[in-house]
């Protein structure tokens, strides 16, 4: 079956702090959505897959965050969880038009 | 030109070794691709024993990370297992329906642990202790249960046992023979050990065989063969081990107890090779990583097709990695009428040792208690000494310098990773090597499980001579650098860096953006460093010193306000239960350390909630000074002989938000009774008759440690004066996440009281202590100042999607 992918802003760039994450809900989903260091924005689920972990208050270093729990290293381009644990977080699309960041969902 | 296929099955401890040598031989020569079922990056298995007894974690073991693999172009499958060798076609089929052909196959299976087949081994609750996932297992398990026990009283089954004592079950060891270690120790070593391991907290169940595992779908019990039985949640069965043959078994691998193999490490079918525990040579089969390692070592040369002796077999000697118990033991063991010993016994301290001579010539030795002769004595014995040399060289010096000087070139330092004397000699001249992590990082020794650590410290004095500094024999500060705490710090303040991630750039970080460990380390010691520069980085601060609160395990956060002292007042009383009503707090709750803690707030609240209370922060979160106790003292008290409330409200409002290495608190007491318990603080003060006694170091938490007392003064003055100087050194000297409890025991008591004797020194340290205080400010109201603070932290974005 095709999926509809729905196109949100969700922030101006100048609001999401850099390095840091943000909370994003949309409707039930509770996403956290990262500006690295590069620039780059990425937007991964809220829930850390080991204990339900707030993913945007975790430290971010490069692509990664780490959960700020028990310290899980999560990659939030692809989700993966780095070794030795195991796991992954669903991951959406953000995409930087002008100054404003939206999601597709 | 076709590189040369190597194909490796199993991702462990002999296998990847063996790659690295033939790498070390050739790094260029072949295309290599490794099997491993488990799905984790070849990991250190020896620590698991650490990781159970909580010394270190899964996440600090492993030997190769996945970068290692790409750097090398190595074709890694995880959790991917090999069904089928194809030996005629030269391939390996795996479950993922994968096809792999090779011109070399290496086969480094392993063990699979033995479980003893008895009715219910197959119960939820039955585990062995192998691998990641047993461990973590056991360590769930202790969550919700109790009560372990653990079949096997070898080594693997007492560190299995003190792990889970460690946390916090109940252990039963249970043994089959009425002498733990029987493989190791002799009757008198194995019976000191049990008394040892009793007084530690466990239990033996010996001359025990096991019957049946009871239970419905989980086990609750262990019935024996002689009809007793015991109540359990958890079964270890470390009953032993068995080669991993089954593979090449069913490929037509000739297999004896292990898959057989001559001294190169080749089977009987061309160009497959066997290495690590599922192999047998010279019909024995090794449990142990050295002689694994040894294996890999000749068969890389003769792969590569370099002149080599071939592996000859090895002497093994084993320790048990329980702390608190020094047992050692090495080749023969067992008494014979052709034998002689030496024996030593003293029931009184504890210690006891024999050493077993053969035709006059070391054979073995068993060492309770004291083992620091343990190297000397495998040294012996692995080249059969004559006993005389071993009686003289009992009067040269015991020391570990008089040891190692005394040592060959090629004799072995390193056991576990074959690194000589030689080696590790020269890699320190070569390259200006000087710390023992240095000498890790460059040779691997003392990379497997770290037993040789002492003797490669004393090898670099005794090779470095008067330039050996033993201050610097620290660890590094994470695994994205090998420099250690003290290296930074000097780096940065001479290269005067200024940013976290210039740290990272100029010191030649490895990782990109450091990680959890290392950036909030080089926070703290760039704003200790330059208090009035350095602008704090909130995005390298732990959550709960960039949100200012302590957060929860579903996410909201908990709010405490200071009181000063432990004192406070009808009208603050109020205020916090107007905001308790007003925010729908789930619990308010009295600390430990004397003030209330509202529990179970949304991160959205915060800010409106601590503008309501107009109270600074009690940072119940922070790396900085926590609370000061008091007790009531003489103005209410019978026994008080001083103002405790008064000088410990003063204390609490001058060092308040001071950063520190790791949380600091302190209490006042009024009197000896010490009702503020000042004996557990890192720096409690005591009343005394015309005066106050200061301690420092206590601790009241993982690790209890009743404070030292550190000086006695007369006025609060010189209370005041001293907590400046002793906090700042502290922030100047610990490393980062050291409690003052484990920094005075490191630098020790004497030498702080010994620099802050001299007055010059603490008015130095108190004018550098008051220029960072001058400039900390009260982090609830930034946040209810800063529009952007509370938009970018504490706002959550809530967007509308049409579905
Ligand atoms: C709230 C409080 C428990 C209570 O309900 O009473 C508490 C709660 C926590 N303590 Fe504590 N400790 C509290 C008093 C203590 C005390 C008693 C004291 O201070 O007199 C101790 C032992 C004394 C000591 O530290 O020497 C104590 C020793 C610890 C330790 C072990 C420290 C150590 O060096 O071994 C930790 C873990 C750590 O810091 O790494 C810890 C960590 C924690 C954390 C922050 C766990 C965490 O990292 O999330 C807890 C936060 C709970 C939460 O959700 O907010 N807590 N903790 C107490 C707050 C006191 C306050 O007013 O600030
Ligand atoms: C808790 C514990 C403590 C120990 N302490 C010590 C100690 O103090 N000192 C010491 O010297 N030794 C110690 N040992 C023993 C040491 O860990 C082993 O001798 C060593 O790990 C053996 O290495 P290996 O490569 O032969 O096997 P392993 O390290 O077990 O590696 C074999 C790997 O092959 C994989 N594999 C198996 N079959 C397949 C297949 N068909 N396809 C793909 N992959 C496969 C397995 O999953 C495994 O990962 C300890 C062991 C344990 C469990
Ligand atoms: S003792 Fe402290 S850290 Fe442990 S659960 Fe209680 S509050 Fe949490
Ligand atoms: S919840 Fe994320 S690491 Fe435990």
């Amino acid at each position: 079956m095709e999926k509809v992918m729905e196109k949100v802003r969700i922030a101006s760039i100048q609001d999401l702090p850099e390095k840091m994450g943000k909370t994003v809900r949309v409707g039930e989903l509770e996403l956290a959505v990262f500006k690295l260091g590069n620039g780059k924005v990425t937007a991964i689920e809220n829930r850390c897959p080991h204990k339900g972990g707030v993913l945007a208050e975790g430290i971010v270093s490069g692509e990664h965050v780490f959960c700020p729990m028990h310290d899980w290293k999560i990659c939030t381009t692809d989700g993966q969880v780095q070794a030795p644990d195991v796991g992954c977080v669903s991951t959406y699309k953000a995409v930087v038009e002008n100054d404003d960041v939206f999601l597709l969902i | 030109m076709t590189k040369e296929k190597i194909v490796l099955i199993g991702n462990g401890m002999a296998g990847v070794r063996s790659i690295e040598e033939l790498l070390k031989i050739d790094s260029d020569r072949f295309h290599i691709t490794i099997f491993g079922e488990e799905p984790y990056p070849n990991y250190n298995r020896i620590q698991l024993s650490k990781v159970l007894q909580g010394d270190t974690e899964i996440a600090d073991i492993t030997l190769n990370d996945w970068n290692w693999y790409a750097k090398n172009n190595i074709q890694i499958y995880s959790g991917e297992k090999v069904m089928q060798i194809d030996a005629e076609n030269k391939a390996v089929h795996t479950d993922k329906k994968r096809v792999v052909a090779y011109d070399k196959l290496i086969i480094a299976t392993g063990s699979v642990p033995f479980i003893i087949p008895v009715p219910g081994h197959e119960k939820e609750g039955v585990t062995a202790f192998r691998d990641i996932k047993d461990c973590e297992k056991m360590i769930n398990t202790s969550k919700e249960y109790k009560k372990a026990s653990v079949i096997g009283g070898g080594l693997l089954g007492l560190e299995a046992a003190r792990g889970l004592l460690n946390l916090g079950m109940d252990v039963n060891v249970i043994h089959l023979a009425d002498v733990l270690m029987e493989r190791q120790l002799d009757e008198t070593a194995g019976k000191m050990l049990q008394k040892e391991l009793e007084k530690q907290g466990m239990s033996f169940l010996m001359n025990k065989q096991t019957a049946e595992i009871l239970g419905e779908d989980r086990v609750e019990g262990i019935r024996f063969g002689d009809g007793e039985q015991i109540e359990t949640d958890l079964v270890v069965m470390a009953a032993g081990i068995r080669p991993n043959t089954s593979l090449a078994k069913e490929s037509g691998i000739a297999v004896n107890r292990g898959i057989l193999v001559n001294d190169y490490m080749e089977t009987n079918i061309p160009d497959v090779y066997a290495v690590g525990e599922c192999a047998e040579h010279r019909e024995v089969v090794y449990g142990l990583v050295a002689p694994l390692y040894e294996q890999g070592k000749a068969m890389a040369a003769h792969i590569c097709d370099e002149p080599a002796a071939g592996y000859e077999g090895s002497v093994l000697s084993t320790q048990l990695k329980v702390s608190g118990v020094d047992v050692f033991s090495v080749g023969e063991i067992v008494e014979e009428e052709e034998t002689k010993t030496i024996k030593m016994f003293d029931d009184w301290k504890g210690v006891y040792k024999k050493v077993l001579i053969r035709d006059g010539k070391m054979a073995g030795a068993v060492l309770f208690g004291d083992t620091s002769e343990g190297n000397k004595l495998l040294r012996l014995i692995n080249k059969k000494a004559d006993v005389e040399e071993y009686i003289g060289a009992a009067e040269e010096a015991a020391s570990g310098a008089g040891l190692v000087a005394s040592m060959d070139d090629s004799e072995l330092i390193c056991g576990c990773n074959g690194v000589s004397k030689g080696d590790i000699v020269c890699a320190i001249k070569e390259k200006d090597l000087t710390t023992v992590d240095e000498v890790k990082g460059c040779t691997s020794a003392s990379r497997s499980c770290g037993g040789c650590k002492p003797l490669v410290a004393d090898l670099l004095a005794h090779t470095l001579g008067d330039s050996f500094d033993a201050s610097i024999q620290k660890e590094a500060i994470c695994g994205c650098t090998t420099l250690s705490r003290d290296e930074v710090v000097e780096a940065i303040r001479e290269k005067g860096l200024s940013h976290t991630r210039e740290v990272m750039n100029v010191l030649g970080w490895s990782t990109e953006g450091g990680c959890s460990k290392c950036r909030p380390a080089l926070n703290y010691y760039l704003g200790m460093i330059k208090p009035k520069e350095y602008e704090d980085e909130k995005e390298s601060r732990f959550v709960n010193e960039r949100m200012h609160g302590n957060i929860q395990k579903d996410g909201t956060y908990s709010v405490v306000p200071r009181m000063y002292g432990g004192v406070t007042s009808a009208e603050d009383l109020r205020k916090i239960a107007d905001v308790a009503d007003k925010y729908k707090v789930p619990l308010i709750k009295v600390t430990g350390g004397q003030r209330i803690d509202l529990f179970g707030v949304k991160k959205e609240d915060l800010p409106g909630m601590w503008a309501d209370l107009d109270m600074p922060s009690g940072y119940a979160y922070g790396k900085t000074l926590r609370t000061v106790k008091t007790c009531v003292g003489e103005s209410f008290c019978r026994f008080g002989t001083q103002d405790s409330m008064g000088l410990g409200v003063r204390m609490e409002k001058k060092f308040e938000r001071i950063g520190t290495p790791h949380k600091f608190k302190m209490a006042v007491s009024a009197c000896p009774r010490n009702c503020a318990e000042s004996g557990i603080k890192d720096l409690g003060v005591v009343g005394v008759d015309g005066g106050w006694e200061l301690y420092v170091g206590g601790n009241g938490g993982t690790h209890l440690r009743a404070a030292d007392l550190f000086c006695k003064v007369k006025t609060d003055e010189e209370v005041m004066e001293m907590i400046g100087a002793f906090m700042q050194y502290y922030r100047e000297d610990a490393v980062y996440l050291e409690r003052t409890s484990v920094w005075v025991e490191r630098v020790g008591l004497d030498h702080i009281k010994e620099v802050l004797a001299d007055k010059a020194t603490r008015d130095a340290l108190n004018a550098r202590i008051d220029e960072a205080l001058s400039v900390t400010k009260e982090p609830w109201k930034e946040v209810i100042d800063s529009e952007k603070t509370r938009k970018e932290l504490y706002e959550t974005e809530l967007v509308s999607a049409t579905k």
